[in-house]
């Protein structure tokens, strides 16, 4: 089996993969969005909670979709969580530079280095919707947007 | 041409020089040889259809239908003998019938737009299946949305195998058109069609066969069938892409509006009126796709060389092979089991996605399709959000099959 495929699905992947955190559905969200991405079928929907101060108190998901997509997701409410509405976005963007391989610029900081899991999408092309439509969705529920797709 | 263990009975050729025809498949894939079990989604072409192509445009290549030069004469007498090629292969009356298209897609869009505006009203229905194509459903809906029609869905059981009962219960004095897979792109399935034209001409419908997968498996007779359209694309039928045919019958098109308008569609043109030309031009507006056409009757020559009836035996020879080595695999579970089915393997890994299972196999070689094959409705039917498809061409043999079942070790290997 090639270095690269061990790469992309690290153990830890595959573990957040089977046992994805923070899956459910919140009731007492203040924002959500739906996630699409129509050429292979994913599907997702990610809950927030943001306090009075734009903070995220709560962030969850439920969806189908690949191990990369599932842990992307799992990884993703884990972080968020207790950040601002700013701060949830530069980590976002940051996480894409890391997807695509032009992570120049955007290095990680101590708190976010466990995503460098996921940087072995870049050597997959068409993988790295999968590990940031979970991203996209969340920066959409923050803007109040109920939906996102990624085509 | 037989192989050795060939028998009396069932026609066959030698899958090995078959394969040397074929340039894509001495080639490699992440440096490993190429394993395409993917033709149900576009097939490879044989390098009688490159060299048919390459030959047309290097020596033979003019406008159709206009120039008074040798060439374009040439041209023109090449583009339209493809005409005749696939009035044979699939056994039409007249050439007249043979419409080309970009695609079966187009096809279907056509008589959506121009039979279906033209004859259908509101509160007629169209009935369709649940193992439907996008392309055999989202037209309907366009006409749906715009016109008032109704869209009946009949259902497949577990197996997915079209429920006749259902079906027969579904037809009604209002129902104008039956359109549904002769073949099921994602399962398999060969759907009874002779019983299914019959029960709907009983009640006065019209009926779309959409034979995109069929037509490379299967022998076509429209006139046995009795269908009143035909729809497949060329690139599947190891043809360029960009060419696709309707067949209708002369009566049915003739009564047809155009669908585009421009040139080569029409009589005469002024300011105040214009007239159509006469089948099969008045549904083929602007430079039609001439090469591609061409490579598509090279195709077609090919395919009937070798035979379908020889085709089919060895595909399905191919396909059980399959069926016994994938079922033995812990977890995997076919999705499609009907008896009468062709060519396509669908499967899913109950310890991992097929998006992950194919970027896996990928690196061993090995293409396949991965999500709902634009199926999405069989998909929730069939309770799965995608499916993992290995679909065999006339190329593939029982090592592509083994390459694939070890490349799934690996899936194992990782994720089990």
């Amino acid at each position: 089996m090639s270095d690269d495929l061990r790469e992309l699905y690290q153990e830890v992947i595959l573990e957040h993969g089977k046992n994805p955190r923070n899956f459910y559905a919140s009731e007492d969200a203040t924002n959500e969005a739906r996630g699409n991405n129509p050429l292979c079928g994913d599907q997702l929907v990610i809950y927030l909670k943001l306090d009075d101060d734009g903070r995220v108190a709560n962030a969850s998901f439920l969806g189908k979709g690949c191990a990369i997509s599932m842990a992307s997701a799992s990884m993703m409410t884990e972080i968020v969580k207790g950040r601002t509405r700013n701060e949830a976005e530069s980590i976002f963007e940051a996480f894409h530079g890391i997807c695509t391989g032009e992570e120049a610029g955007h290095k990680l900081s101590d708190d976010l280095e466990k995503l460098q899991v996921l940087s072995g999408v870049s050597a997959f092309p068409t993988r790295v919707k999968c590990a940031t439509l979970p991203w996209h969705t969340m920066v959409a529920a923050l803007h109040g947007k109920d939906e996102i797709s990624t085509e | 041409m037989t192989s050795q263990d060939a028998t009396d009975v069932v026609p066959s050729y030698d899958v090995d020089a078959v394969r040397s025809d074929f340039p894509i498949l001495s080639t490699t894939m992440h440096d490993k040889p190429l394993v395409f079990l993917d033709s149900a989604a576009s097939a490879q072409k044989p390098r009688q259809v490159i060299d048919a192509v390459s030959s047309a445009y290097e020596s033979e290549y003019a406008n159709v239908h206009r120039g008074l030069y040798k060439i374009s004469e040439t041209a023109t007498a090449n583009y339209e003998g493809t005409r005749e090629t696939i009035r044979k292969y699939i056994n039409a009356e007249r050439t007249s019938e043979i419409i080309f298209t970009r695609n079966a897609t187009e096809s279907i869009n056509l008589v959506a737009y121009s039979f279906g505006r033209e004859f259908l009203e509101e509160g007629d229905e169209v009935v369709i299946t649940e193992l439907e194509h996008h392309a055999n459903i989202v037209p309907w809906q366009i006409l749906r949305d715009e016109k008032g029609v109704v869209l009946r869905v009949a259902p497949v059981n577990d197996d997915g195998e079209l429920i006749m009962s259902d079906f027969e219960e579904i037809l009604g004095p209002n129902t104008k058109l039956v359109t549904v897979s002769h073949m099921s792109n994602v399962m398999g399935t060969v759907l009874p069609v002779e019983e299914l034209i019959q029960r709907a001409h009983a009640v006065g419908a019209k009926v779309l066969l959409h034979g995109c997968q069929s037509v490379t498996h299967i022998p076509v007779d429209v006139q046995a069938l009795g269908c009143d359209f035909y729809v497949f694309s060329g690139h599947k039928l190891y043809g360029p892409s960009g060419i696709g045919v309707l067949y209708g019958r002369e009566e049915l098109l003739d009564s047809m509006p155009p669908f585009m308008g421009g040139g080569d569609m029409i009589s005469s043109v002024t300011f105040a009126k214009s007239t159509w030309a006469n089948l099969p031009h008045k549904f083929e507006a602007g430079t039609p796709a001439i090469v591609q056409a061409i490579g598509l009757g090279a195709a077609i020559d090919y395919v009937t060389d070798l035979g379908l009836e020889a085709i089919g035996a060895h595909e399905a020879e191919l396909l059980n092979y399959a069926t016994q080595k994938l079922s033995s695999f812990d977890g995997l579970k076919i999705i499609g089991t009907a008896p009468n089915k062709a060519s396509v393997l669908s499967f899913t890994l109950d310890f991992a996605h097929p998006h992950d299972i194919a970027t896996i196999i990928d690196r061993a070689g090995v293409a396949v399709r991965a999500g709902h094959h634009c199926a999405q409705p069989l998909m929730d039917r069939m309770d799965v959000p995608a499916t993992v498809r290995a679909s065999i061409g006339l190329y593939n043999n029982r090592s592509d099959i083994d390459a694939l079942a070890a490349a799934l070790a690996d899936v194992q290997e990782l994720f089990g």
